[in-house]
């Protein structure tokens, strides 16, 4: 009896010990890794979690959303700008409808402000025009030319010289990181892994599919891969495939001004397309900001710096759309890069020559508004290839977050009776509080970073920039993380924010 | 509902709540977001508070400590751990705490004594990236000296107003290399005391008509490029000069903190970013106050004890009837002055000395600061030196403000 | 012969100190302005504040100044000083945290209270 039960237990020991083993050589087998976690490999992997599939997600930061996902224009775009007929245009029209069921679903912040392309020249009247058509031909059906006098009555701040615009109700704007990160959370809730920090540094073609290994050493094998790396995705398409494209980074730069400007329009703010893109807005944020950019120039590597020159040209061209734009009430400036490939469409397609590698590239935009339904497109290649594609009955398809600053006085009331810790505010400027922070280190996704919390929450997103509130946030972080708060650092994971404990005893050194 | 609700617990506020009580007020509540008294004094570890107040050189806490010893004498109830939301001009205050919850209270007055933020990277626009070792220098000083990390290595610092030159020192008392304070007018901004004791002492060079072009750095600052200024401020190609260095510090200007004051309906001046007030600091809003770096931005923390005991005194006797509002004159800043503080005076209601404070746009020696009223000369006051960082007061007596016939007007005059 | 900026009084006297001619003085608008130029270049002194560790109260650091000016020349011997020290609440206003720093006879002491104080 005692040696079966030795035996027995052995056995149990070794195949734990296997099993352990495979789990640390990372040997295992998904149905689909997708590589990138920006809005197109979050909203792939939402999409994909509805079905019984295995997944992975690669993202080489330490958060979701930190490429172009989190610096852009923040735009749900009605879809009268891309050529009919392109995979643009079609993506674009369903993913605007996508996006504000989406956005309602997962508790995403967006109104619906719409949009207005100005027309401030003669020849402007001739282009706002086609776009009327276009958007006419991409089946946008409630689109209108309007004069003059009614785009200032919609919009008083306007240049009072425009001659017209093209108005599209359907637009609107979204908070982009959180759009993405809720897509995120929903599809771990659903099942799917995400793997942060961990870029990958080479991809091999196996009997299976492909083994992948992601830098840090971590190895798994897939059936099929999905390439969602933004301004990466080229190099990693070459990790597997015969180069097919290239990419360049295009750098957009933007002003950022205080809720004090938020009013100055109430809808996005568009002037005349330009060969590079959709030209400079001004558009209110989800937020109650108001948001002025992008400029457009082509950048070597990952350059986000922003440049006297280019926010000078912003300046410049949104003062035609908006005379009165005071942008010395700018309150944060940032940069995010385009992925511009060579191809004038989104590539969305299986790699040639390579069976089961699929491209999800050159998502320039209107890629933040397409990603739901690029995300279908996705799922139809995956579908085609041969995977077998089950629905789950149970698909965890809802989100809520508490916001503070958004409940009424009755409901704030309840709340802090209930956890006191809604009653401790941290960000002055947005009213967040230490119970919204503290939920953040509860959901799937935690944050890693100080920027991580601000994109989760809002806090040092204000007008202070964090001044007040970021000794605070660094404070809960260390609390809750156990760390010593030299190690939490502002954004990614070797961006330190303090150097040493003063409180060690070690004399100053004179350098 | 309460007699008076005073909001903020710095030197503005402890000093109101003081003043308040001592002009006979029984039922004040103070309110602080801090976990203690105090305000920014308690990170203002340096000396050079009280010169003027206590004929003492003290440092920050120990300033703060004197008007919390007072308070200890009053009946003041303190609310600690506590934001104000929302004020409305009705004069209710929602307030927000762990401990108590939310709330909403009413007071017969107010003293809105919120303080200032600073200005950050973003307001001035500064290019390149966005690297982590970006402080504003109040910030930083909260980590060192309350925090007790130290915020980086090698430190440039930009602006010389006297935050910037206080953690000059301080960050190279705690062992750091501070490699330049760079300033963009042509003159310093902070006190004198400050440049000798902050900069000349340690070797800390500072370039005037100089500011920050660039900043690079993938995610920590690696380097930040300096060049020199026209005099419209713009930089001057060429000129540039690189710092390797892995902290950048911003003493580049302080706001005051207005966001309350805006909701309550309060009419701001946008050249003090504060309330405009009369001479007792009462606001647009009948019963509501407001005095210290709220109202205006202060150099010397004295100047902000008098005025806020001004503000005090003045809603007791708002809540006791004894406030007569009668005739405006307005006060205008003439020939080299910014701004003045009040920017309203009710005769009827001054002193027999009212304080009015202002600053001047340029530096002026050997100059007189000139009182007139509709053309007529009231008074005239010489100064050797006056600059735009260092706010000047003057008290104009009462017999001046009867002679008035129109709105009051303060220039400044070279001899 | 030495450029100085008066710091006793807001006016910031530009004065001219000749250190070959018994440190003589000029520029200054007041007594004041002529002892401070004179000091300033023969003994110059300085309060030193800066901050301890210190450990069950309300903040990890407490504040300390020197009691009286010290020679500017040993700033940084007694900055090293305080590195030697770790305070335990309780703490009160003036008391000693350093005596006899460098042999001078001056102490640094707290400036402010520090009780205990739960987090």
């Amino acid at each position: 009896m005692r040696a079966k039960q030795i035996r027995s237990l052995g056995c149990v020991c070794f195949v734990f010990f296997v099993l352990n083993s495979l789990t640390k050589w990372g040997i295992v087998v998904f149905d689909t890794a997708i590589i990138g976690c920006g809005i197109v490999g979050a909203a792939t992997a939402y999409e994909l979690s509805r079905y019984h599939l295995n997944i992975a997600v690669f993202e080489k930061a330490n958060d979701v959303a930190c490429g172009a996902t989190k610096a852009n224009s923040a735009i749900i775009h009605a879809g009268y700008d891309p050529e009919p007929g392109s995979i643009m245009a079609a993506l674009n029209v369903r993913g605007t409808k996508l996006a504000f069921d989406i956005c309602k679903k997962l508790d995403v912040p967006h109104k619906k402000t719409g949009a207005l392309v100005l027309a401030i020249c003669e020849e402007d009247i001739g282009i706002i025009e086609i776009l009327y058509d276009r958007g006419k031909q991409n089946g946008i059906q409630d689109i209108q030319l309007i004069s003059g006098c009614q785009a200032l009555e919609m919009e008083p701040n306007l240049n009072p010289s425009v001659l017209g615009a093209l108005y599209a109700p359907n637009a609107g704007v979204v908070s982009p990181w959180e759009y993405a990160l809720a897509m995120a959370e929903t599809a771990v809730r659903n099942g799917v892994t995400l793997h942060l920090e961990s870029e990958i540094v080479s991809i091999q073609k196996t009997k299976a599919g492909f083994q992948i290994t992601a830098k840090g050493g971590m190895v798994c094998e897939a059936r099929t891969v999905i390439n969602a790396a933004g301004i990466h995705a080229a190099d990693i398409h070459n990790l597997a495939c015969e180069p097919a494209y290239t990419i360049r980074p295009n750098r957009g730069q933007y002003y950022l001004l205080d809720k004090s400007q938020g009013t100055q329009v109430s809808r996005v703010i568009f002037q005349r397309p330009t060969i590079e893109g959709k030209g400079v807005l001004v558009a209110p944020t989800v937020h109650g900001n108001l948001i002025v950019g992008p400029s457009s120039e082509y950048v070597d590597g990952e350059n986000i710096a922003v440049t006297r020159e280019g926010l000078i040209g912003v300046a410049h061209i949104a003062h035609k759309s908006v005379p009165g734009l005071n942008l010395r009430e700018s309150i944060r400036n940032f940069a995010g890069l385009r992925a511009f490939s060579d191809l004038d469409d989104f590539i969305i397609a299986e790699a040639d020559g390579t069976h089961g590698f699929f491209d999800l590239a050159g998502i320039k935009s209107p890629g933040l508004t397409a990603a739901p339904a690029i995300a279908e497109a996705a799922v139809e290649l995956l579908r085609q290839s041969g995977l077998v594609l089950e629905e789950k009955e149970h698909f965890i398809d809802t989100r809520r977050v508490v916001r503070f600053r958004e409940l009424d006085v009755e409901q704030k009331i309840l709340l802090i009776k209930a956890n006191p810790a809604y009653g401790r505010v941290i960000c002055r400027c947005e009213t967040i509080t230490e119970g919204e922070i503290l939920d953040t280190l509860h959901t799937v996704i935690p944050p890693r970073s100080l920027d991580g919390v601000k994109r989760r929450v809002n806090a040092g997103m204000g007008r202070c920039q964090g001044g007040f509130c970021s000794p605070k946030v660094l404070e809960i972080l260390t609390r809750a993380l156990g760390v010593s708060p030299t190690l939490v650092p502002q954004d990614q994971a070797d961006s330190w924010i303090l150097t040493e404990n003063c409180n060690k005893k070690v004399p100053p050194c004179m350098i | 509902m309460h007699d008076l609700i005073v909001i903020g617990a710095g030197p503005a506020g402890l000093a109101a709540a003081c003043a308040a009580y001592d002009s006979g007020l029984r039922d004040i509540l103070l309110v602080e977001r801090d976990c203690e008294l105090g305000g920014i004094l308690n990170q203002c570890i340096h000396n050079g508070f009280g010169l003027h107040y206590f004929k003492e050189e003290l440092t920050g806490p120990e300033y703060a400590d004197r008007f919390i010893r007072m308070l200890k004498n009053t009946n003041v109830s303190v609310m600690l751990n506590t934001m104000a939301l929302h004020i409305t001009p009705q004069r209710e205050v929602h307030t927000v705490g762990a401990a108590n919850g939310y709330q909403v209270l009413r007071a017969k007055s107010i003293v809105l004594a919120m303080g200032c933020r600073e200005r950050t990277r973003g307001n001035l626009c500064i290019p390149g990236t966005r690297p982590a070792g970006i402080f504003t220098a109040g910030t930083a000083q909260r980590f060192v000296n309350i925090e007790g990390y130290m915020v980086g290595k090698r430190v440039l610092i930009l602006g010389s107003g006297d935050i910037g030159l206080i953690m000059a020192r301080r960050m190279t008392l705690e062992g750091a290399k501070v490699l330049a304070c760079v300033e963009a007018m042509p003159h310093p901004g902070g006190l004198n005391r400050n440049i000798v004791q902050c900069l000349q002492d340690y070797a800390i060079p500072l370039y005037l008509s100089h500011t920050v072009v660039d900043i690079q750095g993938r995610s920590r600052v690696e380097q930040v490029t300096v060049s020199k200024v026209d005099g419209k401020r713009n930089p001057i190609p060429g000129t540039e000069i690189s710092f390797a260095c892995d902290t950048l510090l911003l003493s580049v200007g302080l706001i005051p903190e207005n966001e309350l004051s805006s909701q309550a309906g309060i009419l701001l001046d946008p050249r003090t970013n504060g309330a405009v007030v009369y001479e007792n600091m009462e606001t647009s809003v009948q019963g509501v106050f407001a005095c210290g770096n709220v109202a205006h931005v202060h150099d010397l923390v004295d100047f902000v004890t008098t005025e806020s005991q001004r503000a005090g005194k003045a809603a007791a006797e708002s809540v006791l009837g004894k406030l007569v509002v009668g005739n405006e004159l307005a006060l205008q800043a003439g020939e080299e002055v910014s701004y003045t503080v009040p920017q309203r005076i009710r005769i009827s209601n001054a002193d027999q000395k009212t304080d009015v404070c202002f600053r001047v746009r340029r530096i002026c020696s050997n100059s007189r600061i000139k009182v007139t009223s509709g053309g007529v000369e009231l008074a005239s006051y010489p100064r050797k030196h006056m600059a735009p960082g260092e706010m000047e007061w003057i008290s104009l007596p009462y017999a001046l403000l009867k002679q008035a016939r129109d709105a009051i007007e303060i220039s400044v005059e070279k001899e | 012969m030495t450029e100085l900026i008066c710091i006793v009084c807001p006016c910031g006297c530009h004065l001219l100190v000749d250190e070959k001619d018994g440190y003589k003085v000029t520029g200054n608008d007041c007594p004041r302005g002529e002892i401070y130029g004179r000091i300033e270049l023969t003994t110059p002194t300085r309060v030193i504040t800066s901050s301890v560790p210190i450990d069950g109260a309300i903040h990890r650091r407490c504040p300390v100044k020197t009691d009286c000016a010290l020679p500017k020349s040993l700033i940084f011997d007694a900055v090293r000083q305080l590195k030697e020290v770790e305070l335990t609440v309780p703490v009160h206003m003036g008391q000693v945290v350093i005596q006899n720093i460098c042999g001078t006879g001056a102490s640094f002491i707290a400036t402010r209270e520090m009780r205990w104080e739960s987090i």
